[in-house]
């Protein structure tokens, strides 16, 4: 499975990262979801179903977690989707590139061996409480020691 | 008689103001109810639904949160999630927002400069919600005449 990964920068003096993923997700009443976050490597993260009579949407995010020199936590969304009650529940998202600019403040992603990318989501009920759960499992990237100039993204 | 009604009426309007000042006290946020203004985030919110806030001083602000926050010297508040934290050790953050119907960020709603949120913006993080209840409310901003009437 190839695996694209590269930045360029720094612009504005901040490192931009890319990064690319799939995402397999299966959402079905009742039964366990698994997702697939391949990166360098194949990791399951297990979702449990959520859609019960009170829930009018799901909104999924991928975002990366990681630490600097400059920042002590940073979180960053690359991905997000809503799913609707009644949308297909089978993710099936091969190559995704990240929906959002991966930017750090600063130049912390440079050798940074530590990013974990999860895998998120909000439950919107019809009525009620607004839950945020975290997926249990995460997969992590770590940046290279260098940058790269004109890669094609 | 009279007598009777209005202090009647004084008891009740006392015991909201009551209620109303306790749930500002309970959730930590001065704001804890707010009606939904505009579109910025279908399919999850639409205008005129309601959502109850709470803001804790210790509760960290993680990305994919819905917040409610206000830009320095407007008097709107806005609520939209939370897709960027840069957080330092001592816990002081700045955070990026953006609406989940709009295709940018909220950078083009900050303050002139301004490129991100602070603690100091929030109203409150939403926590519950409930469709259509606050219906009332944009009625009754959209036509001052209805106001009058009520």
């Amino acid at each position: 499975r190839k695996n694209v990964e590269d930045f360029t920068g720094p612009r504005e003096r901040s490192d931009l990262g890319f990064v690319t993923f799939d995402i397999t997700a299966d959402i079905l009443k009742g039964k366990m979801i698994v997702i697939c976050n391949v990166l360098f490597f194949l990791t399951c993260i297990h979702l449990r179903s959520i859609f019960d009579w009170n829930v009018k949407q799901l909104f999924l995010y991928l975002s990366a977690e990681y630490s600097t020199k400059n920042n002590a936590l940073n979180q960053v969304v690359l991905w997000d989707k809503i799913i609707l009650r009644g949308d297909n529940p089978r993710l099936f998202l091969k190559d995704m590139k990240s929906k959002y600019f991966f930017f750090d403040d600063g130049n912390g992603l440079k050798g940074n061996r530590n990013v974990t990318l999860t895998l998120s989501w909000n439950v919107v009920p019809n009525a009620g409480i607004l839950p945020l759960v975290t997926g249990s499992g995460h997969v992590s990237v770590p940046f290279p020691d260098t940058y790269e100039t004109t890669k094609s993204y | 008689q009279l007598y009777y009604q209005v202090l009647n009426f004084a008891m009740i309007v006392s015991s909201a103001l009551m209620i109303w000042k306790g749930l500002i006290v309970i959730t930590g946020s001065e704001s804890p109810i707010v009606v939904v203004l505009s579109g910025s985030m279908e399919p999850a919110f639409h205008r005129g639904d309601l959502l109850f806030l709470t803001n804790f001083h210790d509760d960290p602000i993680r990305a994919g949160e819905i917040v409610v926050f206000k830009v320095e010297g407007r008097d709107i508040p806005i609520v939209h999630r939370v897709i960027k934290i840069h957080e330092k050790e001592n816990g002081d953050i700045k955070f990026l927002t953006k609406g989940d119907n709009n295709e940018v960020d909220d950078r083009g709603l900050y303050k002139e400069g301004q490129n991100w949120l602070e603690k100091k913006d929030v109203v409150g993080r939403a926590r519950g919600f409930l469709p259509y209840v606050g219906m009332v409310t944009i009625i009754m901003n959209d036509y001052p005449k209805f106001k009058v009437c009520i």
